[in-house]
């Protein structure tokens, strides 16, 4: 009987994985509000399926694709930003209809805040130019680069696009090729090209 | 490369419910989330200073051992009559049949040891902490701390029916 009282003392309470997972709910909750993370994130659906994206106390710092796992996703926002990162769907609530908006085409401008934290000096001139173009244009690589005073030119230019870490709200989507090719993204040419098609930059199937 | 701990999020749905189990057994369902919000915000604060070998599990349970003493601690300053603990306790049970050693009953009897012998009860069986870490979390000796775990399992047995 003794190793009857030490196995219920090992099996431990009744009903305790639902209710643990309600704690943790309130738990998020309350970090999120009372501003204890460095880092809130949430999925948020979009017509690409499902994408991850994070916000820090500046602003939106990361939007990843669904071929990112979100293992990947949480690793490097760890090491790059800070450890204290938790799961908060309401912290994402203005990125989320924000995105939602673009993507029903009711709004051609995100007026999000953003945290630049993850890009490099190099890549901030580039995307801040890329940033700049509007809804519906485009520019190639190379006037991009001109245009933030890259001495290593086009090619630095796109290596600076393709490591975006907030892709669609950073249109690097609009930056193409200067003999009319669609050039690489991030998300894919397919995405790409969705993006611009939808924004009306590209006549269907020009490209 | 980074030494850092992972992702808190990792760390909360890691541990979670090691920490619910445990603080349940230690103070019971009522102030188990309070001491479990209370845990894990210590945690959260002190994490990015933690090393990625750190063992997160005794780390974690060793800061829910501390919430949950203060717990006992004021109670003891309130000195709540003992039905009246029992009453609320009961109502967040099932019916009061005299079924031997059901869940409550099994906590009950565990609330109600004195705090080094439930301290060592619950790190060892709810934590499964070896009598070094034990000892380490009470602050007392190796010899001490198995003393307390036998008194603790000793006092169980006469308490609960077989």
């Amino acid at each position: 009987m003794s190793t009857d009282i030490e196995q219920a003392l090992r099996t431990g309470p009744n009903d305790a994985r639902e209710q643990a997972a309600a704690a943790a709910g309130r738990l998020t909750e309350r970090i999120a509000a009372d501003g204890l993370a460095d880092v809130s994130y949430a999925p948020i659906d979009s017509p690409f399926g499902t994408l991850h994206v994070a916000v820090t106390r500046r602003g939106l710092v990361r939007l990843a694709f669904p071929e990112e796992s979100l293992d990947a996703f949480l690793e490097r926002l760890a090491r790059k930003l800070s450890p204290r990162i938790v799961a908060s769907p309401g912290s994402l609530d203005p990125v989320r209809r924000e995105l939602d908006e673009y993507f029903n085409e009711r709004r051609r401008d995100f007026d999000l805040k953003l945290d630049w934290a993850l890009i490099t000096p190099f890549a901030r001139r580039v995307l801040r130019m890329t940033a700049a173009i509007p809804y519906g244009g485009h520019l190639s690589y190379a006037e991009v680069a001109a245009e933030a005073g890259s001495p290593r030119g086009a090619r630095a230019a796109g290596n600076a696009l393709g490591a975006n870490p907030i892709p669609i709200v950073i249109p690097c989507h609009r930056v193409l090729h200067s003999g009319g090719g669609i050039g690489g993204y991030g998300g894919g040419p397919d995405r790409k090209r969705y993006l611009l098609e939808m924004e009306g930059a590209l006549t269907p199937r020009r490209l | 490369m980074s030494s850092g701990p992972p992702p808190f999020q990792r760390f909360l749905d890691a541990y979670r419910d090691d920490v619910w189990r445990f603080l349940v057994a230690s103070v019971g369902r009522e102030d188990a989330d309070d001491c479990f919000q209370e845990t894990f915000i210590s945690a959260l604060r002190a994490y990015p200073r933690l090393r990625a070998d750190s063992n997160l599990k005794a780390w974690v349970l060793t800061i829910a051992h501390r919430k949950a003493l203060d717990v006992h601690r004021a109670r003891a300053h309130h000195a709540l009559p003992v039905a009246e603990i029992a009453d609320v306790a009961d109502g967040a049970g099932r019916s009061s049949s005299p079924a031997p050693a059901t869940d409550e009953t099994l906590w009950h009897a565990v609330h109600g040891l004195p705090n080094r012998q439930r301290s060592a009860v619950v790190l060892r069986f709810l934590g499964d902490f070896p009598h070094r870490d034990i000892a380490a979390a009470i602050g007392c000796s190796e010899e001490a701390a198995r003393r307390s775990l036998h008194e603790g399992l000793t006092t169980l047995r006469k308490e609960l029916p077989a």
